[in-house]
């Protein structure tokens, strides 16, 4: 395991916020992409449905890492551990909960 | 009017039966004798600036732990009842409706209000004294965790005289648990007690976590950790995850209760098994949430009195990671008969078994630590070395019920009751105990009378087996949980009774633990060189009890048994001669979380009894308090050298 | 100079921005990493919840009756977009420009406000127009739940930015505000991240069923 990893942040804080406005850009175009797929009808449910969870999830990394800074800080591998282990259990809860109780639905 | 007040009184007090009047007039007396004696011992400034606004890891760790005892003794006393009614066929001590809520406020003490907080004390105690920290990550948050317990507990015992207990079982199943079956208070209680009580666990999960990531002394590498440190961060990383589908759970539960939802109801489309679905994503996780810690404390007590390093470290923490991911994932194996799918319950099964591995694993890591050691049978290690074999029973019929087709046979009898407190008493309640003798010189200076502490394991451990080992063969015969009472002709009436005889046994053998403990505070040995057991960690490397800095000198650590390291070291005369000393930075006592624990209290009350002009003012208090502390920056002191000098010198720790 | 209660080795530090510059606020961000981490869980109940009771409708209104595409793009497009301005107050917060990082940070308040009037003029319109509360179905408990608690998360934000604002104003920008003003930061995007998954898991699966 890695310890007292030290990420360089960039210094770029001069000019103009690409980043941000590249981050925003990309939001926008991932939300009107999963709208038009979803409301235009284009595919079968299942595939249109799995589209656009990984849409989200592409646009929940784009704000994690454009916004977040999630690779900061002294040790960023704890938080980058924390987050993991809180998607794995998410996934625990949400796909094992719809596994379990699919019948009813 | 007249009328309308008495009927109120008659329901908001529980009344009917002359226990619970002798049960108010004790809580009166008690209540009234304890302001007495602080009014008239002028302790009270002594109260607030000593304990209520400490945020010291040390005081409130024995905070935890005195709540903690206080509570096991409910829970314990409730036990004693539901024996007492089973001993023989057909008694009628106490009626089905008592006998529920007996049994839901036993389970759901012992779990929530007993064994956390105990765990929860001691790891405050041991934690940051075994990193080599001045105190924890978040010194305020620990205080606000304590209290939010605090809150809860006594909201939950309130349950007993006002309004009535809940009665649906510590695990409230729905559609029971809900407002159309069970109408009254009581299961407001629980979902309300639980979930304030809750938060601060989840409070302490995090703030362990980051302590012993962030905090550790130089040197100290993940894997130079003692063994309950280790185990600490893995049960915080369980908290942190497992313990927002409670929040979750119980606060459906409340909506469905209070605001009419039907996330839980029969009606409307809401699925009662969804709750018993989210209780145990979290209750499964809550098993190791208070097994890890007591495997932590075993391994450094059964280290320390074996007189040998740990075996197989780095397995026992790579064990401990798997249980970590695995926990997740068993939870189904509670509801194996709700009727589950063919591949969800195989799913299940497995990654039951599977769980097994890691744990088998450890058994045998301590098994081979004992082996050719020099085993001293001082009294934490007597608890230690009993805890294999009782464990392990727990941890095999564990396995027995973890197949989804044989859980059929099992489910709900005796048997299940037998394997979980096989695990739950003989992992979790032995740990604590050894926990409580092993650090209590830290905690008080002082030692726990050897031989009294020694007839007390003995009495309950015996008494443990007389009463949990015929169980499992009740359990065979037929008889299930949660009967108030049974017919004779069927056979259960002398296991029954066998089983009550040793109930008492443990109850006795509490009360030595409690005498030893009343005793010991006036005869106690002195413990005047801080390392009464020869250990091999750093909380014996201080001054007993601790200094409120923990350590004058953050030490330097290079080996796993950093401690044993030192004294090898000195012994061979390489010790380096002390630094001088510097001013310490410390935080500041605040008295924002027991105030605000107190509004929480008064919200959560409220919300008990439909209140909302009570309730509301609470959460408004609740959110001042928080935002008060948004804007407090001066919130920390410096110990000056000659205080710390002054100190040492007492301690007898500067010649 | 004081010794600290912590003992991290301070050189680690030299290269990261203010936030990081004493040990509490790199304590801080790790602890807040942390909650958020919970948090993942907490919504992740939530939404198993309302995947699971989304069919059980009881008889009262469906997805499909209910859910217009305008409103909800509306609060889609309002939220992304405080997202953005709450990430240029970071940005201003590492150039160290106080009056940048308070614009921003206000305009982000008053895209919250925007927001929550919007959600709270949707479940408005659901309970008057239609009829559709709390207690008409478990798919409308698990909707107003999951809605209202991500709701709740952005009020309360806003209270919190408005706080952080105050102490902006009266001290500067100091180790400790720029952590907090940071941390706001991460819960600001993190509640982005639990509305992009809302829209796709209730809206847009909504009108593809």
């Amino acid at each position: 395991m890695q310890e007292n990893e030290n990420q360089p942040v960039s210094r770029d804080h001069a000019g103009f916020p690409w980043k941000q406005v590249i981050g925003l850009l990309l939001s926008l175009v991932l939300t009107f992409l999963a709208l038009w797929i979803a409301v235009g009808h284009l595919l079968p449910v299942q595939p249109t449905i799995a589209i656009i969870v990984a849409l989200a999830i592409f646009q929940a990394f784009i704000q994690l890492f454009m916004f977040m800074h999630v690779t900061e800080g002294t040790e960023p591998v704890h938080q980058l551990i924390g987050i993991l282990f809180g998607i794995y259990v998410a996934f625990a809860v949400v796909g094992g909960t719809i596994w379990i109780l699919y019948y009813q639905m | 009017m007249m009328d309308s007040i008495t009927n109120f009184l008659s329901h908001f007090f529980v009344t009917g039966d002359p226990m619970i009047y002798g049960a108010d007039a004790s809580i009166a007396l008690v209540s009234v004798a304890v302001l007495a004696v602080l009014t008239y011992f002028k302790k009270w400034k002594w109260l607030w600036n000593e304990w209520l606004t400490t945020v010291d890891h040390k005081k409130i760790g024995i905070m935890y732990i005195i709540a903690a005892l206080l509570m096991f003794f409910r829970g314990g006393v409730d036990a004693l009842m539901m024996r007492t009614q089973l001993a023989m066929p057909g008694l009628s001590f106490l009626n089905a409706e008592h006998y529920n809520q007996v049994f839901t406020t036993h389970g759901t003490i012992m779990i929530i209000f007993a064994a956390m907080p105990f765990i929860f004390g001691l790891m405050n105690i041991a934690v940051p004294l075994q990193i080599g920290a001045r105190d924890v990550a978040f010194p305020f948050l620990n205080a606000v965790s304590f209290w939010l317990f605090f809150a809860g507990a006594m909201l939950f015992n309130l349950s007993f005289v006002i309004g009535g207990s809940p009665d649906a079982g510590w695990s409230s199943y729905a559609p029971f648990a809900g407002i159309e079956l069970n109408p009254g208070v009581g299961q407001n209680y629980y979902v309300l007690a639980v979930q304030i009580s809750g938060i601060g666990s989840l409070a302490t999960g995090i703030n362990f976590l980051v302590t012993i990531l962030k905090m550790r002394a130089p040197g100290m590498k993940l894997f130079k950790m003692p063994m309950f440190s280790w185990s600490i961060l893995i049960t915080s990383v369980i908290i942190i995850f497992a313990f927002p589908a409670f929040t979750v759970a119980l606060a459906l539960m409340t909506i469905d209760r209070l605001f009419g939802a039907h996330f839980f109801t029969i009606a409307a489309g809401g699925s009662p098994m969804l709750w018993a679905n989210l209780f145990w994503f979290w209750g499964h996780p809550e098993v190791y949430i208070v097994l890890l810690p007591v495997f932590g404390i075993f391994s450094d007590v059964i280290a320390t009195f074996a007189h040998k390093t740990l075996f197989g470290y780095a397995v026992m923490v790579w064990s401990m990671i798997a249980i970590s991911f695995l926990s997740f994932i068993t939870w189904l194996h509670h509801f194996f008969t709700m009727g589950n799918t063919a591949p969800v319950n195989a799913f299940f099964s497995i990654s039951t078994m599977l769980i097994a591995i890691p744990t088998g694993v450890k058994i045998f890591n301590w098994l081979f630590t004992l082996n050719k050691g020099r085993i001293e049978f001082t009294t934490p290690m007597l608890w230690a070395l009993a805890f294999i074999p009782n464990f392990t029973i727990g941890g095999v019929t564990g396995v027995m019920l973890a197949m989804a087709p044989a859980d059929y046979q099992y489910h709900n009898s005796y048997f299940l009751v037998a394997h979980f407190h096989s695990t739950l008493i003989a992992g979790t309640v032995f740990g604590i105990f050894c926990g409580l003798h092993y650090w209590w010189p830290k905690m008080f200076g002082y030692l726990l009378d050897e031989k009294k502490g020694k007839w007390a394991f003995w009495v309950f451990m015996i008494s443990f087996n007389i009463c949990f080992m015929p169980m499992y063969f009740l359990g065979l015969m037929g008889m299930t949980r949660r009967m108030y009472t049974y017919p004779a002709g069927l056979g259960w009436g002398p296991i029954n009774f066998i089983m009550t005889i040793g109930a008492f046994g443990m109850g006795i053998g509490f009360a030595i633990m409690a005498y030893n403990i009343v005793w010991s505070a006036i005869h106690g040995k002195k413990d005047t060189t801080g390392d009464p057991w020869d250990g091999r960690t750093l909380e014996w490397s201080i001054a007993s009890p601790a200094p409120e800095y923990n350590f004058a000198h953050i030490p330097t650590v290079s080996t796993r048994d950093a401690f044993e390291t030192m004294k090898e070291e000195k012994r061979a005369g390489r010790a380096k001669p002390p630094a001088p000393f510097k001013p310490i930075h410390m935080p500041n006592n605040s008295g924002i979380p027991v105030i605000m624990s107190a509004f929480m209290f008064v919200a959560g009350f409220g919300f008990v009894f439909w209140w909302f002009w009570m309730a509301i003012p609470g959460v408004i208090g609740v959110i001042a308090c928080l935002i008060a502390r948004s804007f407090v920056y001066d919130d920390f002191h410096h110990i000056p050298v000659d205080e710390i000098e002054r100190t040492e010198r007492a301690a007898g720790r500067l010649s | 100079m004081a010794e600290s209660t912590l003992s991290l080795d301070a050189k680690n530090r030299k290269n990261l921005p203010l936030e990081y510059s004493t040990e509490e606020g790199d304590l801080r961000i790790v602890g807040f990493w942390m909650f958020l981490a919970a948090e993942l869980v907490l919504f992740g109940t939530l939404f198993g919840t309302y995947l699971v009771l989304k069919s059980h409708t009881g008889g009262g209104p469906t997805a499909q009756d209910l859910f217009k595409i305008g409103p909800v793009m509306a609060e889609t497009l309002v939220l992304l977009v405080s997202s953005f301005t709450c990430g240029l107050s970071t940005l201003e917060l590492r150039r160290h420009n106080k009056k940048g990082l308070i614009t921003w940070l206000a305009v982000t308040i008053i895209l919250g406000l925007v927001f929550v009037g919007l959600e709270a003029n949707e479940f408005y319109t659901y309970v008057t127009h239609e009829g559709a509360t709390l207690q008409t179905s478990a798919f409308l408990s698990g909707f107003f739940i999951l809605l209202g608690t991500h709701g709740c998360h952005v009020s309360l934000g806003i209270v919190w930015i408005a706080g952080i604002l105050i102490q902006l104003a009266r001290r500067g920008i100091t180790p400790v505000t720029a952590r907090k003003a940071f941390i706001v930061g991460l819960y600001w995007h993190f509640l982005d991240v639990v509305w992009i998954f809302i829209f796709t898991a209730v809206y847009l699966t909504g009108w593809v069923m």
